[in-house]
């Protein structure tokens, strides 16, 4: 049951990224626009450098 | 959800009232301009690449952004307009046209959307971390180890439920303020008892805690009030849009040259030019100039009316052939169109609100959870005597019984059945258009800009010599017309090719005339090209060659397309279709014949149209009203639901419930039976959710009811809900 200490801890961390991941996301506005970003995942511009 | 359509109701009362000093505040407004083009045609990665490649080649322009769902750019250019940039998008083959940023201010600032978003976030990675451990004390943790996943549970559960509850704390202390009971009420309830028995039972090595099911219950009911959300975001935001793309705009005359000004700035006395196609911006009395307008969307007649100088013209209606000057009398808010959008929201406010099925829904529930529970709770402990126990009982039961589903029910199948008329091209302005729009049994529809597209039709090249053809073609090419360009329309599609007709002169009020091989060609009115109208239900117009006899050409009204197998729909699902026009009888009777519908009146007033409708409404009839014009208004406010055309004036969008994006009528009926099947969904979903209470409430009572079938029954029945109203889609 020692386990316990080290997994109850890693779960609630994954979680807790997972949770902060969605955060910065949705504070980045990342969910403004879901049908232009399907799209432009098929587009060559900027595939070489990121967008400026 | 109650406050929710509160909340739409206020907005959806004037827009007209609010635009003008916006438009102010924008006009005053210094600093980095934010430019919105509309790009209703752009589809794919292409079209983004090109349009924001155009855009950030242009000097000037700052940044540019493609938004697809939206169907916009956002630009940052400073000291450019938009008419800088739309010829640089149109160059790249694209449409573009301007929207008003003030117009659209309410959906650029979503926030409302976003915050729901991050409750939902919280509460869902809250409800998996839980679910974890309680799947652990399910299966049979026991003593130490049960008590520090329920105390870990409870240390992510009551910050969780402190924050992403707060939407329905805050409504449900509203309601209790307002001394009313809504759905909030027992939601807050179950969510505060349940969080204090947990903390309770946890402290003293309890075998039950219910953080799981308290956070999965805000999680649930958060998709819900998100979905109901989504709906009204997508419909408002596309109906500003609507609203967006009519920049008020006037050309003034000052000493020297025009100058372009905002609507609002106008005032009495100024003098305005208005070219040809234009629409009036403002009430007043022609100074310079003859032409004819047309006052379709203001009376309902198709023919257009000659005016000189001396003769009112009202806001809204539609100059024709010759350019005018106006002296405004009226402007803004005290110009016909605004009197008029005030009539309009005094009809609103007099039409009452809704109970929509959800509201019923939560009238039944409400009362009837919270006896429930007292009952339970009263009724242990009298049997008992154990506090602890009986609380612990009533807690179970207000978590079983709460609405989940219910939550649910409503928004999920609005949601599918929304979205599926707006890839249709309708859109729904308010929640309850659909469950009202089910209970219609009476549909009245204005005739020019509804039935008809408001354009003229040739009835037959026949009259017309063949030899005739090209210079008749040739003269009508050049005007603007709407008799001259149908006869163009016409010739065209025959495949004549125009003859070069010289000296084309436009005689606004009488017609166009023009010169070919030395003979005199003339187009238009009766008395002016030589011949005679008798009293015919058609409008004619008379070409002449030369001094041979003139030929006469009838137009007919163009109907809708989509508009016979629309009315046909309609009349074989047995309801009642009612044809009302400001229009001549002879016209209206025409249509009528051609559309099979019995029942019309023509002539009538917009005071006529609102008693009609009011009339039929006083019986047992449910009426739809679809109508354009600012002479159906009235009506459409009327009426118990209401629908309109995209093309329609704003005032009469703005009192509809439903406006009409594309050209053909045939979604109306869509919408008829699409309504009817979601207002079934939503009833079905009442059930199921019922089933599962009935069948679950009683072993809450007994005593048996564990956080494992709380959290049962909670997910299937929130899962086979919304499944249910997936079917529609």
């Amino acid at each position: 049951m020692e386990i316990l200490a080290i997994l109850i801890p890693v779960s609630l961390g994954l979680g807790a990224l997972g949770l902060g991941a969605f955060l910065w996301a949705l504070r980045g506005r990342q969910f403004e626009d879901p049908k232009g970003d399907a799209e432009r995942i098929l587009s060559k511009d900027w595939d070489d450098r990121p967008r400026p | 959800m109650s406050d929710a359509s509160l909340h739409d109701a206020r907005l959806s009362a004037c827009p007209a009232c609010d635009a003008a000093p916006l438009a102010q505040r924008i006009a005053e407004k210094t600093g980095p301009a934010d430019l919105i083009l509309s790009l209703p045609t752009i589809h794919c990665a292409t079209c983004i690449s090109d349009v924001e490649r155009a855009l950030t080649a242009h000097p000037g322009v700052r940044h540019a952004r493609v938004n697809l769902t939206l169907r916009r750019a956002l630009i940052d250019a400073p000291g450019l307009a938009a008419q800088d940039l739309i010829p640089v998008v149109e160059a790249v083959g694209y449409e573009a046209h301007e929207l008003d940023p003030a117009a659209l201010a309410a959906s650029t600032s979503d926030r409302q959307g976003r915050d729901i978003l991050m409750r939902i976030g919280v509460s869902g990675f809250a409800m998996m971390n839980i679910m974890i451990l309680s799947v652990a004390v399910w299966s049979g943790a026991e003593h130490a180890t049960r008590d520090l996943f329920h105390l870990i549970s409870g240390a992510i559960a009551l910050p969780t439920v402190a924050f992403a509850g707060q939407p329905f704390f805050a409504s449900a202390w509203r309601a209790l303020r307002a001394g009313r009971l809504g759905m909030d009420v027992p939601i807050s309830l179950a969510l505060l008892l349940a969080s204090a028995i947990s903390v309770y039972e946890t402290l003293h090595s309890g075998q039950h805690a219910y953080f799981d099911a308290a956070v999965m219950l805000c999680f649930f009911l958060l998709v819900g009030r998100y979905l109901d959300y989504r709906t009204r975001a997508v419909a408002r935001s596309a109906a500003e849009e609507l609203t967006a793309l009519e920049v008020p705009r006037a050309f003034r005359l000052t000493q020297g040259a025009d100058e372009v000004v905002p609507v609002a700035e106008l005032l009495p006395g100024d003098l305005i030019r208005i070219r040809p196609g234009a629409r009036v911006p403002a009430d007043g009395e022609i100074a310079v100039g003859e032409s004819e307008i047309d006052r379709g969307l203001l009376t309902g007649e198709s023919l257009p009316v000659a005016v000189r100088p001396g003769i009112a013209l009202s806001t809204g209606e539609v100059n024709l052939t010759g350019p005018l000057v106006l002296r405004v009398t009226a402007a803004g808010r005290d110009s016909s169109l605004a009197r008029l959008a005030a009539l309009v929201a005094a009809a609103e406010s007099a039409r009452g609100r809704y109970t929509s099925l959800a509201e019923r829904a939560s009238r039944l529930y409400s009362p009837a959870v919270h006896l429930l529970a007292l009952s339970s709770f009263l009724g242990w402990f009298w049997a008992s005597g154990d506090l602890r126990h009986a609380v612990n009982i009533a807690a179970a039961v207000l978590i079983i019984t709460c609405p989940c589903a219910l939550g649910l029910a409503v928004p999920a199948v609005i949601t599918a059945a929304s979205g599926r008329l707006f890839r249709r091209g309708m859109l729904i302005k308010d929640g309850t258009a659909l469950e009202r729009l089910a209970e219609v049994d009476t549909v009245v529809f204005d005739k020019t800009g509804t039935l008809t597209q408001g354009l003229p039709q040739l009835v037959s090249l026949d009259p017309l010599p063949e030899a005739w053809r090209p210079m008749a073609l040739g003269l009508a090419q050049a005007s603007s017309h709407p008799l001259a360009q149908a006869l163009a329309r016409a010739l065209g599609d025959a495949g004549v090719l125009p003859a070069a007709v010289a000296e084309i002169a436009e005689r606004p009020g009488l017609g166009i005339e023009g010169r070919f091989a030395h003979r005199r060609l003339r187009l238009g009115r009766a008395e002016w090209s030589g011949g005679e109208d008798g009293a015919t239900a058609r409008s004619a117009s008379w070409f002449r060659l030369g001094a041979g006899a003139p030929v006469r050409l009838e137009f007919t009204d163009r109907l809708r397309p989509g508009a016979e197998e629309c009315v046909a729909a309609i009349r074989e699902s047995g309801r009642r279709v009612l044809l009302l026009s400001g229009d001549r009888a002879s016209v209206v009777a025409d249509i009528a014949a051609r559309l099979g519908i019995e029942e019309w009146q023509a002539g009538m007033r917009p005071e006529d149209k609102a008693a009609r409708v009011e009339d039929l409404s006083q019986g047992v009839s449910r009426v739809l009203m679809v109508g354009d014009g600012l002479n159906d208004t009235a009506a459409l406010s009327m009426a118990h639901v209401s629908i309109s055309p995209a093309s329609a004036l704003d005032a009469a969008r703005v009192a509809s419930d439903i406006v009409m994006l594309g050209s053909g009528l045939g979604p109306v009926s869509e919408a008829l039976e699409l309504s009817r099947k979601a207002r079934r969904r939503i009833k079905e979903n009442f059930a199921i959710s019922i089933v599962y209470n009935i069948v679950a409430v009683p072993f809450a009572i007994a005593g048996f009811a564990t956080p494992l079938m709380a959290a049962l029954a909670m997910s299937l029945s929130s899962v086979s809900v919304t499944l249910n109203a997936l079917r529609l889609r």
